[in-house]
């Protein structure tokens, strides 16, 4: 069987795959990172966003020998230690989950969402960077709130959370 | 899935050998279709060449009168960059209203037009722009390319390397989303260039994208929303289906082709 090796959240990670092995099939079944969530076969929940080389996408719709060579980070590679990433903390503090099924998911969208648009979100941005993340729970309404409270808060942290980056 | 074969390719060369070889074999872009279309076992290809590590297949540069894009060229890569911004902003803002940010990560500019979905974006604007599509072996012009549903000139060992946009004079994209998936339940690209004016219409065609050749004299006598008040199209032709009649289609066409009229200034 074909390898690949990568590093995912900051670690070295070899592994044999098949082809039709799914990135979020290796990091779920081989890695046991099971944060990352699969919600559909369609690739339109959005449950299954990672960063790889710092850049959100579905980890359901990528091959798991395309990201061969490359820097991938999931949701448990946000926090340090027991602190939880600033977006983590916003998505606590503003009730943005209920389930907690699409959060894994919302979280990366939204982390990729600071790195590109900044701190300073409006809804209607928010709302609109949301299109591939599916809640079957929220009503979204507090999603958007804890969006941009994270951003806002990821502006005063130092910490190197994208260490994997 | 059904298991392939994976391949990856290091040059054009070697990926338009494989996939002269292998039967069965497929070329993997973005994945952002082949991908889930695998996952439900609608495609099962022996062979998969991915491309995604050949270097030199993402550029975006101008040249000349030309805005020429590398097939690689991820959705977010042209909305964001200034080049296209610059030369042509209406095709960096359909860019952008391409499915969503992870989807615009991965998704490329070659795999839309070689996949050709009636209701995608990309087709509407290499049609109303009078794009060329530069393969491994050609150069084809849009209106040669597109060929009905899900069907284009290429051959089946013929790969796309990159697309050439003539800057036009004006140019803007309306978009009518389908309010589940998001694609374009209507879409009209409308182009003013220095010889002619184009009408592209994505969404709405039973066999893919096409012009509007009497909407597009209208707007050549004189480039105003008003020219087209009155001018339907039939709905004859168009597709109809759960999400919307052939009817509604034809109606969306005008009052989209009007507003991109009215957005292209
Ligand atoms: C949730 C979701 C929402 C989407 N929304 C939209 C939308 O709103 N509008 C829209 O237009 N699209 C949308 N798409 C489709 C998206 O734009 C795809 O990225 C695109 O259709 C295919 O490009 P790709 O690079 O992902 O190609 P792939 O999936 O890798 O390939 C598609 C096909 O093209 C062939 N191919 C790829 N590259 C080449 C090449 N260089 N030469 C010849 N053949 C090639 C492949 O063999 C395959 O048959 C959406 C997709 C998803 C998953
Ligand atoms: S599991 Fe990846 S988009 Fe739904
Ligand atoms: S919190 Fe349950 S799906 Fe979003």
């Amino acid at each position: 069987m074909p390898a690949v090796s990568l590093t995912v959240n900051g670690k070295p990670v070899k592994a044999t795959v098949e082809a039709r092995t799914l990135l979020v099939q290796l990091l779920r079944e081989q890695l046991r990172l099971t944060g990352t969530h699969v919600g559909c076969d369609t690739s339109q929940c959005g449950c299954c966003v990672v960063h790889v080389d710092g850049k959100a996408v579905k980890s359901c719709t990528m091959l798991a020998l395309q990201a061969d060579g490359a820097n991938v980070l999931t949701i448990e590679g946000l926090a340090t230690g027991d602190k939880l990433h600033p977006m983590q903390e916003a998505f606590r503090e503003n009730h943005g989950l209920q389930c907690g099924f699409c959060t894994p998911g919302m979280i990366m969208t939204a982390v990729d969402m600071v790195h590109r648009l900044g701190h300073e979100l409006d809804e209607r941005t928010i709302r609109e960077e949301l299109e591939g993340n599916i809640c079957r729970c929220t009503g979204y309404h507090n999603i958007v709130k804890s969006i941009a409270a994270g951003a806002r808060a990821m502006k005063g942290d130092a910490a190197p959370h994208q260490a994997a980056e | 899935m059904y298991n392939f074969t994976y391949h990856r390719a290091s040059g054009l060369r070697q990926a338009a050998n494989l996939l002269a070889k292998f039967e069965d074999a497929k070329l993997l872009a973005g994945g952002q279709t082949l991908l889930p279309t695998m996952k439900q076992r609608l495609a099962s290809p022996s062979d998969i060449i991915d491309l995604n590590k050949i270097d030199g297949m993402a550029g975006i540069e101008l040249k000349g009168r030309n805005l020429v894009i590398g097939a690689m060229a991820r959705h977010a890569d042209v909305a964001a960059s200034p080049v296209v911004q610059q030369a042509i902003p209406a095709l960096a803002a359909l860019a952008h209203m391409i499915g969503d940010p992870a989807v615009r990560h991965r998704g490329t500019l070659g795999g839309s037009i070689a996949n050709n979905d009636p209701n995608a974006d990309y087709p509407a604007a290499c049609l109303g722009l009078a794009a060329t599509i530069i393969t491994t072996k050609r150069k084809i012009v849009a209106d040669e390319f597109f060929k009905g549903l899900f069907e284009t000139a290429l051959a089946s060992d013929e790969i796309i390397t990159k697309v050439s946009f003539p800057v036009p004079k004006k140019a803007a994209y309306q978009k009518f989303r389908n309010p589940a998936s998001r694609f374009a339940l209507v879409g009209v690209f409308v182009a003013k260039r220095p010889s002619e004016v184009r009408v592209a219409v994505t969404g709405a065609g039973a066999s893919g994208v096409f012009r509007v050749g009497e909407f597009e004299a209208a707007l050549k006598r004189r480039f105003s929303p008003k020219s087209l008040e009155g001018l339907t199209i039939p709905a004859d032709g168009l597709a109809g289906d759960i999400h919307g009649s052939a009817e509604y289609r034809a109606h969306l066409v005008g009052v989209l082709a009007r507003r991109a009229v009215a957005a292209a200034g």
